[in-house]
């Protein structure tokens, strides 16, 4: 199944809106040939409506779709030649495995011996060879999710769209689904769009991950940008956990911005230039902060706090803290024997490198 | 097992036995060697059934019935699925009426329709027509078609039919390969109600047989006013076998086809 | 922008207009102009219903009729209860229940009704294991008479009452009562206070069904009841074998009132929408 390149997207200021609410409120996105984009968001964020406008099965209220350059808006699904898994995988359960992976090659008119090559192939492809016979009710959850993933690219489309494909199965099979998700990525060379709301798939399996929220894009970039780089306080607390602290900024210094924040001063890179007097929130990742007493470079930022609670989770230890102005601290250290817990009611320093520290 | 339980059990067994005991009642009678109706029958035998299939006046009706269920089946089965189709993807301003006026027979009393096509019948020649009474029974059958039909389409997850259109199928290719495979099931129940329902009409029937068409129902009827020998026992032990036999297939095909449904989307969320 | 303007797909209207059309031929075109003799002969006027109320005839049916769908309601509902209690909370039963209750619904209405003519009559299975018990000495008249009518209907009609109560007492979730019954209450309380209050929607549907079907009984009474208690339906019949028109169809002109007026009451009752939807099929 090689051999076959992914198709560009283009979507320019794509709207759809349901009388006076905004489903989708101006996205616009280039999906290069080949990528795997993910878009992440929380439900009624318009990842899914994006997608079905794509898809062809909601007509956009403003904006345009092109594929390839091609402007498809005005085109019926059945024409866009697009593969599509569904949420709950939608197999036609009066067809059998190798009648619905066939299914796309009938309406093209492939003949009867090609199209049980091809189905044999994709049943291969996705680890399911021999059950072209049975019906999808015999199958269970995740050899469902296989026969619907076969069946969207059979008929070799080059570009793949998936709503929550993996939502209904447990987390296990999903995690082993996700790599071989990827794998076929690789393999196929096709461009996917992916949409969930789950953030750790988004960042296992994306080569670029689109955040949405309201009906916009709220950040798009690799899964360590986001991560690492968080544009936004939506972003920062939506992908991954982070902690916030209130700041004024002071100034700037060989471009590192300093900003005031508990009586301590505290350095962070910022991709803004933000002005002096600025009010900005100081944002760090709970692993990422650590006891000042076990030792840190002092270039790092510091903080004076105080543990209110102390959670002992196995692999790690989970420290609930309180800045002076009463503002919550959450710091994760990796649990070791050999690391002195510390006690409700301590006070404490906690320091992190200033790469870590990022201000929205 | 305490009196608190026991006396409730005996309670409904005793009203579980009022519905069935009349029918009971009935086979046991259609098998009885007595000349006049009598219980317990003094001795068993198949004489009012040999007297049923010996009599013309008696076979007669039955062809009748069975021609005109068979027609309604046709008309009505065809009808009723396309309006089905139709009203799931009407607008919201014509489907109320419109579903209105095609389920109205299911509430208005029957004496009313039925004196109502006599009324206008009579006027063109369609009383005394078997022909006459395949278009009323229709319109009596119609509405258990568009239930049955409408139940089936509404199960129909629409991401099925969206599937079929991304796969490449043109929207009819996406009604004859996906649509109508999924609300075959629905469509059959709906065909055998009409069948019944047309079957074991009587009150249209009254007024519509005249003398040129009088169907098994209307036979018995008639019967019934001079004499109660147990023919009509044997009869309607016949009727009863045939409408349960019926009436079981239409139960076990909507059982299966939900059972299908249900465990083909248990695994969704 | 470049959306697509949306035009209305004729398609739907294409399939539903046979039926339509058909359904106006030969049902509703017919039915609403037999309706319009009531106030068009002998010339257009409301005279025909301005009589009712001063017709002792009508008022006597009428009357006789309501009493007698109240009596079958009451009569279905006091029986039914129980047996779709029974079919829920006896999971063991229930197919033997179920079985049970439609076979005789499955059967057709003439059946049933000759069944209770083949029971209540003068030398029926009733009068004669009376009889021969010792504890009559002549056949009691049962059949023909207003008895026999409500006997029959009410097992005609029992069936529409058991399936909406079993279906809204299905809907019950089951961890409410073993709350209750946690909470202390006996098992009578825990009915009486939760069940029973919950099981309201169903009944309600139950009711409003039978009550409605009964008001157009045509086939039993004529057949088992008596001849001077006669009912709405058997009135109009009557009317129209006299040819009769404009009296036949102002009768059926109330009588469709009643039953549709009824209904439209009814369903503003909070949940009986739902109970019906379910009983639909």
């Amino acid at each position: 199944m090689n051999g076959v390149q992914g198709a560009s997207v283009a979507l320019s200021d794509l709207e759809k809106s349901y009388g006076s609410v905004a489903a989708v409120a101006g996205v616009s996105l280039d999906i290069r040939s080949g990528e795997f984009l993910t878009l992440l968001g929380p439900s009624g964020s318009g990842k899914t409506t994006t997608l079905m406008m794509i898809a062809g099965f909601e007509m956009p209220t403003g904006g345009d779709i092109a594929i390839d350059g091609q402007s498809v808006v005005a085109m019926p699904p059945y024409r866009r030649n697009i593969g599509m898994v569904f949420q709950n995988y939608a197999l036609f359960p009066h067809l059998t495995v190798a009648e619905n992976i066939g299914f796309p090659l009938k309406q093209r008119g492939v003949a009867k011996d090609e199209r049980a090559r091809l189905v044999g192939e994709a049943l291969e492809l996705v680890h399911l060879p021999g059950y072209g016979g049975r019906y999808p009710r015999q199958l269970s959850g995740g050899q469902q999710q296989r026969v619907a993933l076969a069946r969207a690219i059979v008929f070799k489309p080059r570009l793949l769209l998936m709503d929550e494909p993996l939502g209904a199965l447990d987390k296990q099979l999903r995690e082993n689904l996700q790599l071989e998700m990827r794998r076929l990525h690789a393999d196929l060379g096709i461009t996917f769009i992916y949409v969930t709301h789950d953030q750790e798939e988004a960042l296992t399996m994306s080569d670029r991950i689109a955040v949405m929220n309201e009906g916009l894009v709220a950040q798009i970039g690799a899964p360590e940008d986001l991560y690492d780089r968080p544009q936004s306080r939506f972003v920062a607390s939506f992908i991954g956990e982070s902690n916030f602290l209130p700041a004024t900024v002071r100034g700037l210094e060989n471009g590192v911005v300093v900003a005031d924040c508990q009586g301590a001063t505290i350095r962070a890179v910022c991709p803004g230039r933000p002005a002096t007097g600025d009010k900005v929130m100081v944002t760090t990742r709970p692993e990422r902060l650590r006891f000042a007493d076990n030792g840190c470079d002092p270039a790092h930022n510091r903080l004076s706090v105080t543990v209110t609670e102390a959670v002992f989770a196995g692999e790690r230890c989970r420290y609930m803290l309180q800045a002076g102005d009463g503002t919550s601290v959450v710091l994760k250290e990796p649990s070791s024997a050999a690391i002195r817990r510390r006690a409700v009611g301590e006070r404490v320093e906690i320091a992190w490198s200033v790469a870590d520290t990022i201000l929205v | 097992m305490t009196a608190n339980r026991i006396l409730p059990a005996i309670a409904v067994g005793l009203i579980l036995l009022f519905l069935a005991f009349p029918i009971l009642v009935v086979v046991i009678v259609s098998f009885s060697s007595a000349t006049y109706l009598t219980f317990p029958p003094p001795a068993f035998g198949l004489k009012w059934y040999a007297a049923y299939f010996g009599s013309a006046d008696w076979l007669r009706p039955t062809w009748l019935s069975l021609w005109v269920a068979g027609a309604v089946v046709i008309l009505s089965t065809t009808l009723g699925t396309l309006a089905a189709i139709g009203i799931a993807r009407l607008p919201r301003a014509l489907r109320l009426p419109v579903t209105g006026l095609i389920l109205s027979p299911l509430i208005v009393p029957v004496i009313v329709v039925a004196i109502g096509i006599y009324y206008a019948f009579s006027r063109y020649g369609l009383v005394g027509s078997p022909f006459g009474m395949v278009l009323a029974h229709t319109c009596l059958a119609v509405p258990f078609v568009v239930t049955s039909v409408s139940a089936s389409l509404a199960g129909i997850d629409p991401r099925l039919e969206q599937a079929a259109l991304s796969l490449g199928a043109t929207p009819r290719a996406t009604f004859f390969q996906v649509t109508l495979p999924l609300i075959r099931p629905g469509v059959l129940v709906g065909a055998l109600f009409a069948f019944i329902s047309s079957f074991d009409e009587l009150v249209v029937s009254l007024f519509l047989s005249g003398s040129g068409a009088v169907t098994l129902p209307r036979r018995m009827w008639d019967d019934l006013r001079f004499q109660i020998d147990p023919t009509i026992a044997a009869v309607s032990t016949l009727t009863v076998a045939l409408t349960v036999l019926l009436m079981a297939g239409a139960h076990l095909l909507r059982r299966r086809s939900e059972q299908v449904r249900t465990t083909a989307s248990s695994s969704a969320p | 922008m470049r959306a697509v303007q949306k035009t209305m797909n004729p398609m739907p209207l294409l399939l539903t207009a046979p039926l339509v059309l058909f359904m106006l031929a030969f049902y509703a075109v017919p039915v609403v102009s037999m309706l319009m003799r009531s106030v068009s002969d002998p010339t257009w006027t409301v005279a025909n219903y301005a009589a009712l109320p001063d017709d002792p005839v009508f008022l006597k049916v009428f009357w006789n009729t309501l009493v007698t769908s109240l009596i079958v309601t009451v009569g279905t509902l006091l029986m039914g209860y129980p047996v779709a209690l029974a079919l829920v909370r006896a999971p063991k039963w229930a197919p033997v229940i179920l079985i049970l209750i439609l076979l005789p619904f499955w059967t057709s209405v003439l059946v049933r009704s000759y069944a209770w003519m083949v029971l209540l009559g003068r030398h029926g299975l009733i009068n004669e294991s009376l009889l021969a018990a010792g504890l009559l000495d002549r056949p009691l008249r049962i059949l023909n008479t207003p008895l026999a009518t409500q006997i029959a209907m009410t097992h005609i009609l029992l069936p529409y009452m058991i399936l909406p109560i079993a279906n809204a007492l299905r809907q019950i979730d089951p961890s409410l009562a073993r709350a209750a019954s946690g909470l202390g209450a006996s098992p009578f309380a825990t009915f009486r206070q939760v069940t029973l209050p919950l099981s309201m929607p169903g009944v309600a549907a139950g009711m409003l069904l039978v009550f409605v079907l009964a008001l157009g009984f045509y086939i039993t009474p004529a057949m088992v009841g008596g001849p001077r208690e006669i009912t709405l339906s058997m009135l109009i019949s009557q009317q129209v074998d006299q040819l009769n028109w404009a009296y036949a169809a102002t009768l059926s002109a109330v009588l469709l009132a009643t039953a549709l007026g009824l209904i439209a009451v009814c369903y503003r009752l909070p949940g009986i929408r739902s109970a019906f939807r379910m009983n639909a099929r």
